[in-house]
């Protein structure tokens, strides 16, 4: 078992979502996380999911995924094959951390950001990996108590030169083309 | 301008249909108001319940190699197509389900006979979509069609609102013959096919499994050239049964649980295993760890998420076999494997002796479903296409009932759907009205979807109908014997009067109960030109041997 980023490329299609995810639910697999946006290629669909299984399943899994009529492609990646992040927020009384300085401290040693102070709540807002998101809560809340805390899913960018992507639908742009061209010959 | 309603039956007439499977409804009224006007271009088959159309329309699929299409109203109408759906689904079996659904400002509303069939019907198509607008319905059957009929087949679904078939629409029909996320053959690797032929040219025994996708690729052909050229045995799945004929020399019989047991056992020798178009499912190989483990895996299939599924290929080769296969004739050797393949004789003897003979020949008693099976066989001389249901009856009739051509053999695979096998003759029928067409079912199956006799009595559809009856639920009873110590929960089974039932449907029917009147009940069925049932009452407990017991390694077989 590791952790891996499973990425999906879809068309902009109403229900693919459920179609993707019945593929984890029916092997009896939890979404760690899953993040799903807009990807640079115009009305192209990027699903970031994250899943802990074997190398096996998460190659059968992503096969399945791959299938599908609205996905262009699915990929998996090890960590090690990407640059990943999450984000997180964190809201403090602002009474509680005027108090003293450890606050301070802490967001100094993790890089956090503060957004939005207001007379009753702060809020704090730190990215990283997981691990790292989840240090700085314990910390803040063992510090001064975090009132409300929140994360995103992963978003992660692949250690390659290219978009994997683009290179495949201009094999498969390539590959209609001289299909038609047989044809008409 | 015309309607959405008029957009759909023009949009299927575009696309080659001239049958549909349907029953109606409030929410597709406006489909049926207006395909009461397209009758001599489509006909359509007033089905008693929707089970019965969407089997009706995979019968009709597997014979015919076109796309089935039902069509049924929202909500009940819709749900009771799922049965079907799931069985085309994991069948690899091209249909379109057109159901309709309520209007689009009524969705999400709990609105009368609302229910969300496109989430409903995921996990169990190929793809399916919501029409809500008359503009977009041509377009979603074309790439329907183009979607259910192309790479590994399989159901589409169109829930279609009642405002969208009523919505006016510019119709201008274009078939789809490309989705940029969907590649239904996928491009084959010049390397695949290289070490693939490598291994099978190194091969002393090879072995061949074939399956479905040998016939919904049309590749039968092209696969006797391949056995033929490298001298290559082969054992067939039970959707693969007609796919070669069985009087081919090379022909070693049926694989999985019920079996022939030379093939079985052989799986478990070679020293190359070539699966072509089949997905290594449980009643093939049982434990998969135990299974061919001596053996190299050569996986021919077009679907690469099937590719080390459930069985690790050592040489994949992906894409369709009517591609790849020529690529790999032309690269394999030409070979001779004599004394290979006449290791398989002395394995088919053990089983004539220990099953066969027993199964075709009973000494007294009752008659055995082998029996009647065979007995319809030997008068049909394999002219026939075969339909038959689900359990004993099944077994039994693809293992004993012979066919000479493909596309002749229409069974319920994968999902194991009894209920199937009325409906699915019926479509079968329709499909290929000038052969007999011949269903096998059990007293279990035929109750679950009795009320289509009444489609064969409107439609006058000459199915036969052989019922076994042997007062059981067969094929669950026969485990309760062999490994539940003979306790009989709930599976002794009452009938109605067969030939009372048959006479209110002015359906022929005839009942065997001896063994002497066999051959004179099969005559009275074969010479009917309209539909017929013919009853045979067989033992009550008589067994499917050879068995290998669910998920037991193949020698743990049982042969009584």
């Amino acid at each position: 078992m590791q952790e891996y980023t499973i990425t999906v490329f879809t068309e902009n299609a109403v229900g693919l979502l459920n179609r993707v995810t019945i593929i984890f639910t029916r092997r009896h697999i939890n979404i760690e996380s899953l993040t799903v946006s807009a990807s640079a290629l115009k009305g192209v669909h990027k699903f970031t999911i994250v899943v802990n299984v074997t190398q096996e399943m998460v190659e059968k899994v992503v096969n399945q995924i791959d299938k599908l009529v609205d996905v262009l492609k699915a990929f998996y990646h090890t960590n090690d094959d990407v640059v990943y992040q999450e984000l997180a927020l964190y809201k403090l009384s602002t009474e509680v951390l005027l108090k003293g300085n450890e606050v301070e401290k802490i967001v100094r040693e993790h890089a956090a950001r503060i957004l939005e102070i207001t007379p009753a709540f702060t809020t704090i807002e730190l990215t990283g990996h997981r691990d790292e998101l989840v240090l700085l809560f314990d910390r803040l809340d063992k510090a001064c108590g975090v009132l409300q805390y929140t994360s995103s899913g992963r978003i992660a960018i692949h250690r390659s030169v290219q978009e994997s992507l683009t290179q495949h639908l201009e094999e498969l742009e390539e590959l209609h083309r001289t299909k038609n061209i047989e044809k008409i010959a | 301008m015309i309607t959405g309603s008029d957009a759909l039956l023009q949009a299927l007439i575009g696309e080659g249909v001239d049958t549909i499977f349907g029953y109606p409804g409030g929410a597709i009224m406006p489909v049926y108001d207006r395909l009461y006007d397209y009758s001599r271009e489509l006909r359509h088959i007033l089905v008693r319940h929707e089970q019965g159309a969407v089997h009706a329309a995979q019968g009709y699929a597997r014979v015919s190699g076109k796309v089935g299409v039902c069509l049924a109203t929202s909500g009940p109408g819709a749900t009771n197509l799922i049965t079907g759906i799931a069985d085309a689904m994991i069948d690899s079996t091209p249909l379109v389900c057109i159901v309709g659904q309520v209007s689009a400002a009524l969705l999400g509303t709990d609105a009368f006979q609302e229910t969300d069939m496109v989430g409903m019907s995921m996990p169990t198509t190929k793809w399916n979509c919501q029409v809500t607008d008359a503009r977009d319905i041509a377009e979603a059957v074309a790439k329907a069609f183009y979607i259910a009929g192309t790479g590994r087949p399989g159901p589409v679904l169109i829930d279609f609102t009642k405002n969208a078939q009523l919505g006016e629409v510019d119709f201008n029909y274009q078939k789809c013959n490309y989705i940029r996320s969907y590649q239904p053959n996928p491009t084959v690797e010049k390397q695949e096919i290289e070490a693939a032929a490598a291994a099978i040219n190194a091969a002393k025994k090879p072995f061949a499994l074939l399956g479905q996708g040998v016939v919904l690729a049309n590749a039968e052909q092209e696969v006797v050239s391949f056995l033929e050229k490298a001298d290559i045995p082969f054992g067939w799945t039970i959707l693969g049964k007609s796919a070669v004929s069985e009087q081919h020399p090379l022909n070693k019989g049926m694989l999985g649980m019920h079996g022939n047991y030379a093939p079985n056992a052989k799986t478990n020798e070679c020293d190359v295993l070539i699966a072509m178009g089949m997905r290594f499912d449980d009643r093939v190989t049982s434990d998969v760890k135990v299974y061919a483990q001596q053996a190299k895996i050569v996986h021919l299939e077009i679907d690469k998420a099937e590719v080390n599924k459930n069985v690790h290929a050592d040489f994949p080769v992906v894409g369709n076999l009517k591609e790849t296969l020529p690529l790999l004739v032309q690269k394999i050797n030409k070979a001779k494997h004599t004394e290979w393949i006449q290791s398989f004789a002395p394995l088919q003897l053990v089983e004539n002796q220990k099953v066969i003979d027993k199964t075709l020949h009973p000494a007294a008693g009752d008659i055995t479903i082998g029996e009647a099976v065979a007995t319809v066989s030997d008068s049909l001389q394999g002219n026939a296409i075969l339909v038959t249901d689900v359990g004993q009856q099944q077994m039994i009739a693809l293992r004993y009932f012979k066919v000479n051509s493909t596309r002749s053999v229409v069974t319920s695979g994968g999902l194991g759907t009894m209920g199937f096998g009325l409906p699915a003759a019926i479509g079968a029928k329709v499909a290929a009205p000038k052969q007999e067409v011949v269903l096998f079912v059990g007293d279990g199956g035929i109750q679950m979807t009795l009320q289509e006799l009444g489609t064969i009595m409107q439609d006058q559809i000459g199915v036969k109908i052989v019922v076994l009856n042997n007062s059981f639920l067969g094929m669950v009873r026969q485990w309760q014997q062999l490994f539940h110590q003979r306790r009989y929960s709930f599976t002794p089974l009452q009938s109605p009067d067969y030939l009372t039932l048959t006479k209110a449907y002015g359906i022929a029917s005839y009942r065997v109960t001896k063994r002497e009147e066999l051959q004179q009940g099969i005559d009275a069925m074969l010479n009917s030109p309209d539909a017929f049932l013919l009853e045979i009452k067989i033992a009550p407990e008589d067994n499917v041997f050879p068995m290998i017991p669910a998920g037991a390694p193949f020698d743990k077989i049982r042969f009584e």
